[in-house]
């Protein structure tokens, strides 16, 4: 049975495990998704959005959709993944289920738990009314595919005027019970007025088995809040992600996201800020190194609706071997968006023949008063760059891992944890394979 | 110390350099001037060792040792320096620990171990001190934003702290006001010894009012076509190229 069919005829007996009612809202909304995912399938290369990154050879694998956990994980089998030298707010999961006692949620404050325990409780019901599914964009598929089953992942609720003392951390492991697995995390982010959070995800393989996740986050940023939402992607060769994160941002507030994809098979980001309301800043930025057969597909979307707010984008690539990067960058600025600054640069370097990079920047401008950027370029190392550092003693292999380093440099410089930032610079100094001299 | 013999080399194909021979001995200062396109940079890459450029006769020989077959940077290793016409940016990575990674590789290469932090710092302080460099421009990224002349500053303060047996400094007085010049200069004579060297590449016999030669030799059309004392330039500042045809 082909894989769209298997999840249709699967999802009955998905709620009736669930025992769920069938008169709440949250059955009505799963309903509507599975009927749209049936309409629509998976996207094909014949769909412009996904003309450079094929689903066929991901999609013919065998996927359990409801994998059982026999296998006991315990912190030593996670430690290496987790960001050990802060204090911050654990959400693990295990194959798609969350683990209380590696985890550390709160409800001092604010709700730092998960996804179930809101669907279940009427404490949560008027959030997840207001809030679940109204922003993910339901023309896609994958989307809708992932709301359909929408069950656990992170919920994250914040009233107003509350500083998130320390970062939060949502992991989803996969710990290769089954040979092929289709996990679908549903995080859902709501941010109260004047409030500020920081949120560091990502997503990891234990086994050598196939993993395929498809996630679906959604951001709510109020008046005045911000939110700095850092992503690593650095999955195994088995993994393949599609991470669809979906912001709506009310006036006067910043939203970053910072994606940092260095693993996985295949890994395909949509990545749309919404704005609704004035002053608003969207930030995005992102680097991707990649070797042998990877791939990463970046679409990104940023509608400006209201006048006065700003967006900035900066993602930068380097592929080696036969990796192939993806980059579309979409800026909508509506007729009413007067006095928008929206910039976009998107740099890559292609190391070696057989790698490439697809980059389509694309501007729609209604407004007449704004200003609006775009920068692409595809290189390789200068040259002259590397000689320069030759003659001083420094061997080509540094020289250029020196390069290239320096090149990512200032999207890492935009981490605001510093810890963070140490671990993201040694993942890209040993993914460029060599020793940095020098401290990070 | 440095023997150019017979030298001949290309690049894409088109001879620049057409059997130059050159001597210098430690302690002594050569300056080589020229119009453009006679080939004082190409001569000045090729002893650094650009790959770019083919040798096609002759030899360049560093203390008995034949440079041929050697990478950049091992003749940076065995004590070559040039010193960039048109330095390079590299933002992203500091002065302090651009300058790190070069000390440190040429410890390594030469068997020695790196630099215990407390030392480097000591050096990096002491030099930047002799070229009159702000401690503040050390922790900028490499030549990004620098002004013409800072970036020639840092040109001598690198060689400053590799402290190389031949140092050769490519048109190091092109866009620098006098005052930068005679920083730059002051740096250079405060570096030269009796077991170093210096070759000086230089269209305007200004610089070598304050860093005196001891040979100056005329490049002309990919040959050396006449040598002689400081006193050469002066007549070449007097009577221009032509004269020499």
């Amino acid at each position: 049975m082909e894989l769209k069919e298997k999840l249709v005829s699967s999802f009955l007996a998905f709620e009736n495990k669930g025992n769920i009612d069938l008169d709440s809202p949250v059955h009505a909304i799963r309903l509507k998704a599975i009927q749209n995912f049936e309409k629509e399938g998976f996207p094909t290369k014949k769909d412009e959005e996904w003309k450079y990154t094929s689903l066929k050879p991901i999609l013919k694998e065998d996927f359990i959709l409801f994998p059982n956990t026999e296998k006991s994980v315990g912190y030593k089998n996670i430690k290496d993944y987790l960001i050990n030298d802060i204090d911050s707010y654990t959400l693990i999961f295990i194959d798609g289920e969350f683990n209380s006692f590696l985890s550390e949620t709160t409800h001092d404050e604010c709700d730092i738990c998960v996804l179930s325990s809101a669907l279940a409780r009427p404490k949560y019901k008027m959030v997840i009314d207001n809030y679940l599914n109204t922003i993910a964009n339901k023309k896609n598929s994958l989307s809708e595919l992932n709301t359909a089953f929408v069950k656990e992942g992170a919920f994250i609720n914040i009233p107003k005027n509350t500083i998130v003392p320390k970062p939060i951390q949502i992991i989803n492991f996969s710990t290769g019970s089954e040979k092929e697995v289709l996990l679908q995390p549903r995080n859902l982010i709501v941010v109260g007025e004047n409030s500020y959070v920081q949120v560091i995800e990502r997503h990891q393989n234990l086994s050598k088995n196939t993993t395929l996740t498809n996630s679906v986050t959604e951001i709510f940023v109020n008046k005045r809040a911000i939110v700095d939402y850092y992503k690593i992607q650095n999955d195994t060769d088995e993994s393949s992600l599609i991470d669809s994160t979906f912001i709506s941002q009310k006036q006067q507030s910043v939203a970053s996201v910072n994606t940092f994809s260095f693993g996985g098979k295949m890994t395909r980001n949509n990545l749309e800020f919404y704005h609704e309301g004035e002053h608003i800043t969207s930030n995005l930025n992102g680097i991707t190194i990649l070797n042998n057969k990877q791939h990463v597909d970046n679409h990104t979307l940023v509608d400006h609706k209201s006048p006065n707010c700003e967006s900035h984008e900066s993602y930068k690539g380097i592929y080696a071997d036969k990796s192939v990067g993806v980059f579309n960058g979409k800026v909508i600025v509506r007729q009413a968006a007067q006095k928008t600054n929206a910039f976009q640069q998107n740099n890559s370097i292609l190391i070696d023949d057989g790698a490439a990079i697809n980059s389509k920047p694309q501007l729609e401008i209604f407004a007449d008063d704004v200003k609006c950027s775009h920068g692409c370029t595809i290189g390789q190392l200068d040259e002259s760059a590397l000689f320069y550092m030759q003659s001083r003693g420094i061997p080509k292999q540094e020289a250029k891992a020196l390069l290239l380093y320096a090149f990512g440099n200032d999207v890492v410089e935009k981490i605001k944890i510093p810890q963070l930032k140490t671990l993201i610079s040694k993942l890209i100094a040993k993914k460029l394979n060599v020793q940095l001299g020098f401290d990070l | 110390m440095l023997e150019v013999k017979n030298l001949h080399a290309n690049i894409n194909g088109k001879e620049i350099l057409k059997g130059i021979n050159l001597e210098i001995k430690a302690g002594e200062v050569h300056a080589i001037m020229g119009p453009n396109g006679s080939g004082k940079s190409t001569l000045a890459s090729i002893i650094a060792g650009k790959e770019e450029f083919e040798v096609t006769e002759g030899s360049v020989v560093l203390n008995g040792e034949d440079l041929a077959d050697f990478a950049p940077e091992k003749r940076a290793h065995k004590g070559v320096f040039l010193s960039f016409q048109y330095p390079i940016e590299i933002p992203g990575v500091t002065v302090t620990n651009f300058i790190k990674t070069a000390i440190n590789e040429k410890r390594k290469a030469n068997g020695l171990e790196e630099l215990p932090a407390k030392e480097m710092l000591h050096l990096i302080r002491e030099k930047a001190d002799l070229l009159e460099i702000d401690r503040k421009f050390l922790s900028r990224s490499l030549n990004e934003g620098f002004s013409g002349g800072e970036k020639k500053r840092n040109e001598i303060f690198q060689m400053a702290m590799l402290e190389p047996q031949l140092a050769i400094l490519d048109e190091t007085d092109s866009g620098l006001d006098i005052d930068a010049l005679k920083v730059v200069a002051t740096g250079v004579n405060k570096l030269k010894n009796e077991k170093n060297a210096v070759l000086l590449i230089t269209h305007y016999q200004r610089l070598l009012d304050y860093i005196i030669p001891d040979f100056v030799h005329v490049l002309y059309n990919g040959k050396i076509v006449k040598s002689g004392g400081k006193e050469l330039a002066y007549e070449l500042e007097e009577k221009g190229y032509d004269w020499l045809k």
